[in-house]
């Protein structure tokens, strides 16, 4: 069921009754049914595999939690019988236990993702290898079925079970409330990757029909159907003439396609996020942000602190910081600092962690290595701007010396901005075409086949967009980025919400209009499904 | 603390980390000055600080992060 189908309106709008008319204690089990007739409506298949992982996940972090109270327990029962030595060996043994049930469920979880998710990829890979060396035999595909969703609930369901082994929370001890967690299903599709003890106080309890909540959730709602419905499915028939279609579309139309991509993928992408933060959110669930206007970073790092935030903390938090502080990547950076110099070994650990945490997070996009590609471009890009930090504040330094007073400057800030709008549209390209060879190919005629006459608006209208598509977008993109400027200052709704009721009803009414008769839909259109929901 | 604050000046020489106590929160350490900032504490105070060691709690301020070399300290 998509978000953008009437199935889903109707959903959506029964589940909003029925959640404030029955008991306020049921409230968080009409969520569950919810939730798995969601999932269910998509395949009944998928349900087995949701509740592998719900009740994985569920045994492990309660027998994990069980050394945590053994431990209490037993310490404080012998601690005048037991030494330091003792006590912390004691503590190294249950440690153990964890990390043993920890990694078994993760092996787990994590292999049947791989096998779903890249057992094909494997066998293209290997197809490739056997015709490279000559050999005629191939191996057949697998028809593999692959869960909806099953990248993001994994990867929070692991992050659960990790914060149980580190002894962040307890544990979850009612099933059914681990299993709503896990398949809460606004944001079962496409994230955000919540974590337990964000999500589950507003999840589990009870809530009385508020009309704030109500009214700040609708809009929400309505803002992510006017970004995905009016701009993104409608600019991505530009996108799609571009890009499948390289050998007539070059140059010039790969920059044009390059930033039409970025404007659909931005609102594609966002506005399915404002509608699952805005569908929890009429229900009284607060839903963890994951965008903060990434489009005004002013360099690479800060914009993945502002893009698809709650992924990038997730590798942050699950991957990059335990695989840079293990025992054999301190030995190494201990080693290489010894070996290489102090400049060089103290790198060593940080930017192989980083390649491994890019690599992943390429990966978990998809399988293909036009992903894998656009991982490692992100993260050699930062790697470079990390090293060229130095450089800048000497920059910066030496400017100030002449009296010019860059940082803090519009101009400055505006070519800061441009320049991480651009690096990320290129390497964004890797999203786009079917291969990395023809991505640089294509990425080459930027600067090979340029023609200025290809940016007519002759040129335009052959993109299967006319004149009025392209007003359009560019109002609508016009009112994405006022609203982005306004809420630098504030929560733009607050905003809303004090002006005079004539005025708000006038905005919501105006809004919903337009999403009703701009949306694109109709001939030529097809209201496609969320860039998202393939990961 | 001079030691874990000589540390901290070495990777951000214009930040008072006597006074900051948002140093996570504000980003003013993002993951690669942890790593470092971690690698070098392990050194120098013969420790070992692990994942679960890191959250904004510990990181935020010099003061939070010397209470954590000390706790960890005292366990070993």
């Amino acid at each position: 069921m998509l978000f953008t189908s009437y199935e889903f309106l109707a959903f959506i709008g029964i589940l909003f009754l029925l959640y404030y008319v029955v008991p306020k204690k049921f409230q968080w089990i009409l969520l569950l049914g919810a939730s798995y007739l969601f999932y269910a409506m998509a395949d009944w298949s998928y349900l087995v595999f949701i509740l592998v992982t719900t009740v994985s996940a569920y045994f492990a972090a309660c027998a994990m939690e069980k050394t945590y109270t053994d431990q209490k327990a037993y310490l404080l029962l012998h601690k005048s019988e037991m030494n330091k030595d003792e006590r912390k060996a004691f503590k190294a043994v249950q440690k153990k236990k964890r990390w043993h049930c920890l990694l078994l469920i993760l092996f787990l979880n994590l292999g049947i993702l791989a096998v779903l998710k890249y057992t094909n990829f494997a066998i293209a890979n290997l197809n490739g290898i056997l015709t490279f060396t000559g050999s005629t035999r191939q191996l057949d595909y697998l028809n593999l079925l692959l869960p909806m969703g099953i990248s993001f609930y994994t990867f929070q369901t692991l992050g659960y079970l990790i914060d149980v082994y580190r002894g962040k929370y307890p544990a979850e001890r009612n099933l059914a409330k681990l299993a709503l967690f896990v398949s809460f299903f606004p944001q079962l599709v496409q994230g955000p990757i919540s974590r337990f003890d964000d999500l589950s106080v507003s999840l589990f309890e009870e809530h009385t029909l508020n009309w704030q909540n109500v009214s700040f959730g609708l809009e929400r709602i309505l803002w992510g159907y006017f970004k995905k419905l009016v701009i993104a499915d409608r600019i991505v028939i530009g996108v799609n003439t571009i890009i499948h279609n390289p050998d007539q579309y070059r140059g010039t139309f790969v920059f044009v396609g390059m930033l039409f991509y970025a404007f659909e993928l931005y609102c594609d992408f966002t506005g399915g996020i404002d509608i699952t933060i805005g569908v929890a959110e009429v229900m009284g669930i607060r839903v963890t942000e994951n965008f903060k206007r990434p489009f005004f970073s002013k360099c690479i790092k800060e914009y993945w602190n502002r893009w698809h935030i709650t992924m990038g903390s997730w590798f942050t938090d699950y991957i990059f910081y335990p695989i840079s502080v293990c025992g054999p990547m301190l030995k190494l950076g201990k080693w290489s600092r010894k070996h290489l110099g102090e400049q060089i070994g103290k790198r060593v650990s940080v930017y192989l962690s980083c390649i491994v945490v890019w690599f992943t997070t390429g990966i978990w996009h998809g399988a293909s290595w036009n992903f894998i590609v656009w991982g490692l471009g992100n993260c050699v890009v930062i790697l470079i701007s990390q090293e060229f930090e130095p450089l800048y504040r000497l920059f910066y330094q030496k400017m100030e010396g002449k009296g010019i007073h860059l940082q803090g400057n519009f101009g400055w800030k505006v070519f800061q901005v441009t320049r991480t709008v651009l690096l990320m549209s290129c390497l964004r390209l890797f999203d786009c075409y079917r291969d990395v060879p023809l991505t640089f190919r294509m990425f080459g005629t930027m600067f090979t086949n340029w023609n200025w006459n290809n940016l007519s608006g002759a040129s335009f209208l052959e993109l299967g967009l006319n004149g009025w598509d392209y007003l359009v977008l560019i109002l609508g993109l016009l009112l994405v980025f006022t609203v982005s400027m306004v809420q630098r200052s504030g929560s733009v709704r607050m905003k809303i919400a004090d002006m005079p009721g004539i005025i708000r009803f006038g905005l919501w009414y105006g809004l919903f209009l337009i999403v009703l008769i701009l949306g694109a839909y109709g001939v030529g259109f097809d209201a496609s499904q969320f860039i998202y929901n393939q990961f | 603390m001079d030691t874990l604050l000589e540390i901290l000046k070495d990777l951000h020489p214009d930040v008072d980390f006597e006074l900051c106590d948002t140093l996570v929160d504000d980003k003013i350490l993002d993951s690669f000055d942890i790593v470092t900032l971690i690698s070098e504490i392990n050194d120098q105070f013969d420790v070992t600080i692990s994942a679960e060691d890191i959250t904004p709690e510990n990181f935020n301020s010099a003061e939070s992060l010397f209470a954590l070399i000390e706790r960890l300290e005292d366990e070993d």
